[in-house]
């Protein structure tokens, strides 16, 4: 061999940590005879700075070419001592470290030569590694500085205004006519009984009017690629057939709209016209033509809208806009759903009008509801006297539906009971539940509240049966704390209903292969370390996407996700570890198994048919190193000799 | 017949004789290859003896088609004997090149074989329990037959082995291409595979779409979209972990790949990787509840010595369950 490489090795006490059960002297004068070994020495703390400058000095005055620090684990100081190289003009992958504490001294006993015999067998496989060691740079690549937002409910809202305050461009993308999400539909929020529009719209209004945020309404992703600080987007923009700009809210083409249908924003509790504007702080603050209920565009049936439109703001030859954008970092605040009506046959829910979900009865409660605030039951209109809610309704129930407890509900309800029974104060409000869950600040106290000052009927236990008879709903249930059968008959019924992601987690994942969790929420990268991360880099997390959560949560996790992004952001170039596959063209077949067993998605079947890694998405897993069948693919710094070599090392021989 | 004729040979060892019918498969081109080369031995198509072989001066054939593994000391002694007469001896076939099929019964130790032959399977009828022996005496003469081996090796693990021409059996092309490198002095180094360099996914048109595999199912049992990848759709193909050169002829008719072409260059065991490379694409079950699911997938796979090492068992690192000194280690 032409290169010799002339090897350090510098032997860390840690105090008594090693040196209490492993004779780090000997292995000092040990290791100096083997292969490759012209230095050697040992120290009471190589991590100190005294310790640092002895592998400097030792690396200029020895010309070492690698370095071994045995010492402690290499997620404690690899760092440390990596830098300490490079400040002696050694590459940073000429260091290695030997876990001499955590592999060895800590986990055998003193009084005996063996854990001598273990560090020296482990300092050998290391001298093993890093003399066939390459020195490598880190790998650069240039990114976008523009942010993505998906969904704008207030996980997005809070996080696009996160990022365009530090000075980044952002681009909200929200699939309904107006940004709010379902915030903007909550009468009062708990524990403190906010107006929910009233502390909602103003972050709305900043949204709109931030001048590095695209607001992006009734507008979806179709499709993304690339990848970290390089994402490619393509959102399509579907046309309102309003000019958003000209539109001046007067009103008067929803006066003239011949068609009523459903309105979404009431939870169908209430109509709208095939032209309308969800609620009148929505925003954009425009009329939308729903083309699914209109009499028909193509070709025109009716043109009422337009004639009455003062501003000339409707155009019917409106088209999809296709928009195509480079993303350094994406935030997905794709947010929930209810469960749906369809797999809840008990309690009589989509059978009774009556019985209704938690998001009915916050329009109930609301000013700008259909009754206006009154709390008025969609059958006949009537208040109602006996209101019975119903928690865990569909949640916690892993034999029939969802196994997950949907966290918000018990709050809710607390609040739900209290406005109404404000609103009826003659009413009777029971609450049938399985346990109270209000882990929050100032959340137990609210619930206490509501249970004494507002006299609401709290009965623990499931409902049996809900039926209706002569005209009246009964509801059977068990309190499990007197053990007496309950029977009451209920004029309306409110069920918790489990949140349950929406459909744009799923869309979401596809776009950007994210990993989705048993329930179909996101999952994130760590459940308690990388709570805002996804294992897709660049891309994070905010609100009840990744799983059930409150309005003071989302916030928090938009604000998260939002920092993560910006840190990303600001970097003027993307650095990665350059210890990532390597792949030998001539022995790549192009099988594409790599592909798939890829976690971080960094390989692909290039042009030439053959294997091709971003070296900016690898994470030097090795898992396609190892699946390769034909070997194309090896780790840089951890190659088949080099493991083979170590392995050698340590069984001594 | 011209001196300056090649001097061509050919052999069986333990194979099932289907090389033999592939150096046959030439066709007319045989007629070609007379013009410039003799067979001097071939026992499968012409008639010679052993005492013809052993007449031969030192290398004087230039170049022996070994087909077989070696299964017996016949094998062995012949394999020996063709080594010091041929210039150039190239291990022709799956079992030379790597055991083949026969290597399989590496999973049995010799007296096991001789009691599933001889005295276990339902249709023989031996009474008195007899097995081969190597040597018996009748009316004062004795009978010397081969012994049989405790294992089966390739070619090369017994004597030094010049270059392969894999495949069971070889395509006739290959055949061809080392007859043709040959002829023009065009030989590649010493120990090259003559076959392709990659694996059998670089010649097969079928596509795989990257994602993992959920269920194993055999060929029969399943409709095979013949534009998709097999393993895509559960069936085993070897075809990975095998060398190219053969066209992806099997995968091309909608059966897999079984590896008879032995691993590329830089595989040591094709079985073992294989079984890497499919463990790190299987995909079953929720992530923490998979192992059971995982392990329930595995057993469904038929007979996965047969699977994974159809032709490369005594070449394994593993080797099967016999050593080269005696049985059952």
């Amino acid at each position: 061999m032409a290169f010799k490489p002339r090897i350090g090795v510098f032997i860390c006490h840690c105090g008594e940590n090693i040196a209490g059960t492993v004779d780090v002297s000997n292995l000092a004068e040990e290791i100096i005879g083997y292969d490759n070994v012209s230095f050697s020495t040992d120290y009471e703390y190589m991590c100190s700075d005294p310790g640092q400058n002895k592998i400097k000095e030792a690396i200029e005055e020895e010309n070492l070419t690698g370095v071994v620090v045995a010492a402690c684990s290499p997620s404690m100081h690899e760092d440390t001592f990596r830098r300490v190289v490079e400040e002696a003009d050694l590459n940073r992958y000429q260091c290695e470290i030997a876990n001499i504490r955590e592999q060895c001294s800590w986990v055998h006993g003193e009084g005996n030569d063996r854990p001598t015999e273990k560090a020296l067998k482990i300092i050998k496989g290391t001298v093993e590694k890093v003399k066939r060691n390459v020195s490598m740079e880190p790998v650069e690549r240039e990114h976008s500085d523009k942010c993505l937002v998906i969904g704008g409910g207030i996980a997005g809202i809070q996080a696009a205004l996160d990022v365009a305050e530090a000075g980044n461009e952002v681009i909200l993308v929200e699939k309904s006519p107006t940004i709010g999400g379902h915030m903007a539909q909550l009468s009062e929020t708990f524990p403190t009984l906010d107006c929910s529009q009233c502390i909602l719209t103003p972050k709305m209004v900043e949204v709109n009017q931030h001048p590095n945020i695209e607001l992006m309404a009734y507008s979806e992703v179709r499709g993304i690629s690339g990848y970290v600080g390089n994402y490619r987007a393509r959102i399509e923009r579907k046309p309102t057939y309003v000019d958003a700009d000209a539109c001046n809210l007067c009103g008067d083409c929803e006066e003239v709209c011949p068609v009523e249908v459903t309105d979404e924003f009431n939870q169908g509790l209430d109509t709208r016209k095939a032209i309308n504007i969800p609620f009148s702080q929505a925003i954009p603050s425009s009329y939308t033509l729903d083309t699914e209920a209109c009499l028909g565009l193509n070709p025109l049936r009716c043109s009422e809208c337009a004639e009455a439109c003062d501003a000339d703001a409707i155009n019917f030859d409106q088209t999809s806009e296709y928009v195509e954008e480079e993303f350094g970092a994406i935030i997905a605040a794709t947010g929930y759903d209810l469960y749906p009506k369809e797999k809840m046959g008990e309690y009589g829910y989509g059978e009774y009008d009556d019985v209704i979900d938690g998001l009915q009865f916050e329009r109930l409660l609301s000013a700008t509801g259909p009754t206006g605030g009154e709390v008025r039951r969609p059958s006949d209109g009537k208040v109602p006297e006996n209101v019975v809610f119903i928690q865990c309704s569909g949640s916690r129930d892993p034999e029939n539906h969802n196994s997950y407890c949907s966290k918000i509900c018990c709050m809710y309800t607390a609040k739900h009971a209290k406005l109404y029974r404000e609103t009826v104060p003659d009413g009777n409000a029971y609450v049938f539940y399985i346990d109270i869950r209000a882990g929050g600040k100032d959340y137990e106290e609210f619930i206490q509240n509501v249970r004494e000052e507002d006299r609401v009927l709290y009965l623990k236990g499931k409902v049996s049966k809900l039926k209706k008879a002569d005209g009246k709903m009964k509801v059977w249930g068990l309190d499990e704390i007197s053990g007496e059968r309950v029977e009451i008959d209920a004029d309306l019924v409110v069920l918790a209903q489990s949140i349950i992601p929406s459909e744009g987690a799923e869309e979401t994942s596809e776009h950007l292969n994210l990993n989705l969790g048993a329930n179909g929420f996101f999952k994130e990268a760590h459940p308690k370390l990388r709570p805002v991360e996804s294992l897709t880099g660049g891309v994070f997390y905010a609100g009840t996407g990744q799983g059930p959560k409150d309005i003071p949560d989302s916030v928090s996790q938009g604000s998260g996700a939002a920092a993560k992004a910006i840190d990303l952001l600001a970097k003027p170039t993307l650095s990665h570890d350059p210890q990532v596959v390597e792949i030998d063209e001539d022995l790549c077949s192009g099988c594409g198994l790599c592909v798939g067993q890829c976690p971080y998605d960094a390989l692909d079947i290039n042009s030439k048919g053959v294997a091709e890694v971003n070296e900016l998405l690898c994470e030097g897993c090795g898992t396609c190193a190892s699946g390769c069948p034909t070997n194309a693919l090896s780790l840089r710094n951890l190659t088949d000799e080099q493991l083979t070599e170590m392995i050698h090392a340590h069984i001594g021989d | 017949m011209s001196k300056n004729k090649k001097k061509i040979g050919a052999y069986w060892a333990s194979s099932c004789g289907g090389c033999d019918v592939a150096l046959l498969g030439l066709h007319e081109r045989i007629l070609e290859l007379l013009d410039f080369a003799e067979i001097a031995f071939w026992p499968a198509a012409t008639d010679f003896k052993y005492d013809d072989l052993k007449g031969y001066g030192n290398n004087e054939l230039d170049v022996t088609f070994f087909n077989g593994g070696i299964r017996t000391t016949e094998n062995a002694e012949i394999a020996e004997l063709l080594r010091e007469k041929s210039k150039l001896l190239v291990a022709y076939g799956s079992c030379a090149h790597q055991g083949g099929i026969p290597g399989l019964a590496n999973m049995s130790g010799k007296n096991e074989l001789f009691d599933t032959v001889y005295k276990e399977i339902p249709t023989t009828n031996n009474p008195d329990g007899i097995i081969p022996q190597e040597s018996i005496k009748k009316d004062g003469l004795t009978l010397n037959l081969p012994g049989l081996q405790e294992r089966v090796r390739s070619l090369d693990r017994v004597v030094d082995v010049d270059y392969t021409v894999p495949g069971c059996p070889p395509p006739p092309e290959l055949t061809e291409d080392f007859l043709e490198l040959l002829i023009n002095g065009e030989l590649p180094e010493k120990g090259s595979v003559i076959a392709g360099s990659k694996t059998v996914c670089e010649e097969c048109s079928r596509e795989w779409n990257k994602e993992s595999i959920d269920a194993f199912h055999r060929p029969q049992e399943v409709d095979i979209d013949p534009d998709k990848c097999l393993l895509d759709q559960g069936i085993i193909c070897m075809g990975p972990v095998t060398r190219s050169g053969c066209d992806s002829s099997c995968p091309e008719v909608n059966m897999p790949c079984k590896g008879c072409f032995g691993p590329p260059s830089k595989v040591e065991d094709q079985g073992m990787e294989m079984l890497n490379s499919l463990a790190s694409v299987l995909q079953v079950g929720e992530e923490g509840q998979a192992l059971e699911q995982e392990k329930e997938l595995l057993s469904n796979l038929p007979d996965p010595i047969g699977t994974f090492y159809t032709f490369s068992l005594s070449n394994s690192i593993f080797g099967g369950k016999v050593s080269e000194g005696g049985e059952n280690d």
